[in-house]
């Protein structure tokens, strides 16, 4: 028994972790909270945040996409579909543009492969459904999008500029 | 009138009936609150919030929490025995709550004044094994099997250490009747006289084992929910999981008010001059479910070796060696007689 901890079997004895475990929980008690009071209070969204996607248009009200299909043909998870025709008026749009959000791994080489900025992840991370066939997003939807967060997604992409 | 309620049969029923329910429904509200309390200490140590949208604070957390599992379908297991599935938490509950028959709040005020009161309550909450141990079995699946055997195991071995301690108590105070143990309490010092001083290393003792006995954490083996699921819970839902939930912190409630009885002088003020009451008692039993809490929130879980090596290996050799010692120094008068002051007999 020579190399027996004495002090050890003493603090064993007289419990002298839990007393320091009290205190320190005593005080860590009346520190201010670390938790965000989400649906009220959100976290800072970094410009690069990569949310819901959307379709932007140019200031005219033209759509941006052109249909060359980059986004198509650089998704890893294969969820983007784009079917393409000539509109009357001669220009190359696309006639569906379907991205399924179930597939979607939100990557954001969509948004990398874009010649015209049209299509972008936006700033939204809200937007859970009830059903999985609301997560098929088509085209009218991904053109909703964009009109409805164009303004933050303006800044974003200008704020990230400088880093491209 | 008085004639009717003291007298005749069906009037001396109605009067019991009241009584109980005068004693249930705040005991039920109170445990309401004390859970909201439990789950904002215990979020506060985290540096979380905690339940804060129902209600002004979450303060109606609880009753939301019973709305819904009160909504939810009852799941029957296939090949559960229904009947015996059923009645598990029901046990559980019914026996956490007719323990409460015993126990005072002030001076008189208790359901039914027995000469027997502690052990009473000790056998009520040993007969809280079965609802574990018939929940865990009539799941007819293996791991709420396994889950009641641990903690049938673990609450048999802490009744041993908490059966011990109560004996050095009753030596103390000559009686096992609540009411004589808080008189004997009494003196002209206040909160010095009380049994938490002389006994102290036993009221850790109690306290280390009611939290095993009640399946709290570090304890709460059985439902360790990161690891095991949910013990013999596992296949419970709905109502019947409620019944299990309600039970075990009735059981929690009821610990707490026996070290206030047992250790802190129930109703007597600490500070002699004060009145007493049924306030003290009330503050009392906060304040160690205060620390029941805290407990909670500040120790990791032990495992199931540790558990029982503390059980067989420290706490019951210790609380028989306190037993002796009290029994000696209350029968030779050691140390002023702090250790024998009897109210009823010697």
């Amino acid at each position: 028994m020579a190399d027996f901890d004495y002090g050890r079997a003493v603090k064993y004895f007289l419990l002298a972790d839990f007393v320091k475990g009290f205190g320190l929980g005593l005080k860590y008690m009346f520190a201010p909270k670390v938790t965000l009071n989400y649906p009220h209070e959100k976290g800072p969204l970094s410009p690069r945040f990569r949310g819901e996607h959307a379709l932007r248009r140019y200031a005219n009200g033209e759509e941006r996409c052109i249909a060359c299909k980059l986004c198509e043909a650089v998704c890893p998870a294969q969820a983007i579909t784009i079917d393409a025709e000539p509109r009357d008026d001669g220009s190359r749009r696309t006639t569906r543009y379907d991205i399924d959000m179930t597939k979607c791994i939100y990557c954001g080489f969509c948004q990398e492969a874009c010649p015209v900025d049209a299509i972008v992840e936006g700033p939204n991370f809200e937007f859970a459904t009830e059903t999985r066939e609301e997560l098929f997003y088509d085209k009218d939807k991904l053109l909703e999008n964009g009109d409805r967060w164009e303004a933050q997604i303006a800044r974003n992409l200008e704020l990230d500029a400088p880093y491209r | 009138m008085y004639d009717f309620f003291t007298t005749t049969i069906l009037g001396m029923g109605l009067t019991i009936v009241g009584q109980i329910f005068l004693l249930v429904i705040p005991l039920l509200l109170a445990l309401a609150f004390l859970m909201y309390a439990d789950r904002k200490i215990w979020a506060a140590v985290m540096m979380r919030r905690g339940p804060n949208v129902v209600g002004v604070f979450g303060l109606l957390q609880s009753f939301a929490d019973f709305l819904k599992y009160i909504v939810k379908e009852v799941v029957f297991p296939a090949g559960a025995d229904k009947a015996v599935f059923l009645m598990a938490p029901m046990v559980t509950l019914v026996m956490s709550l007719i323990a409460w028959a015993v126990i005072p709040f002030n001076d008189g005020w208790v359901l039914s004044e027995i000469n027997v009161a502690i052990l009473y309550v000790f056998a009520v909450s040993s007969l809280e094994v079965y609802g574990v141990i018939m929940g865990g079995w009539a799941s007819n699946s293996k791991y709420p099997f396994l889950g009641s055997l641990r903690s049938a195991a673990q609450m048999i071995s802490y009744e041993v250490s908490i059966g011990l301690i109560i004996i050095g108590i009753i030596i103390s105070s000559g009686s096992m009747n609540f009411g004589d143990i808080v008189a004997a309490q009494d003196s002209d010092y206040g909160l010095l006289s009380w049994y938490w001083l002389p006994h102290f290393p036993m009221l850790i003792l109690f306290f280390i084992s009611a939290l095993a006995e009640t399946n709290r954490p570090p304890f709460d083996l059985p439902e360790a929910e990161s690891e095991l699921v949910a013990g013999y819970q596992v296949e419970y839902s709905s109502t019947p999981f409620l019944l299990f939930m309600i039970g075990e912190l009735v059981a929690v409630v009821l610990m707490c008010a026996l070290i206030s009885l047992m250790f802190f002088g129930g109703w007597l003020s600490p500070i002699p001059g004060l009145p007493d009451g049924i306030f003290w008692m009330v503050s009392k039993m906060l304040l160690v479910f205060f620390f029941f809490s805290m407990v909670k929130a500040i120790t990791p879980r032990y495992r199931y070796d540790q558990l029982m090596r503390i059980g067989w290996k420290i706490f019951l050799p210790l609380s028989l060696l306190w037993v002796v010692f009290v029994a000696f120094a209350a029968k030779f008068d050691w140390f002023w007689g702090l250790y024998a002051r009897w109210t009823v007999g010697g």
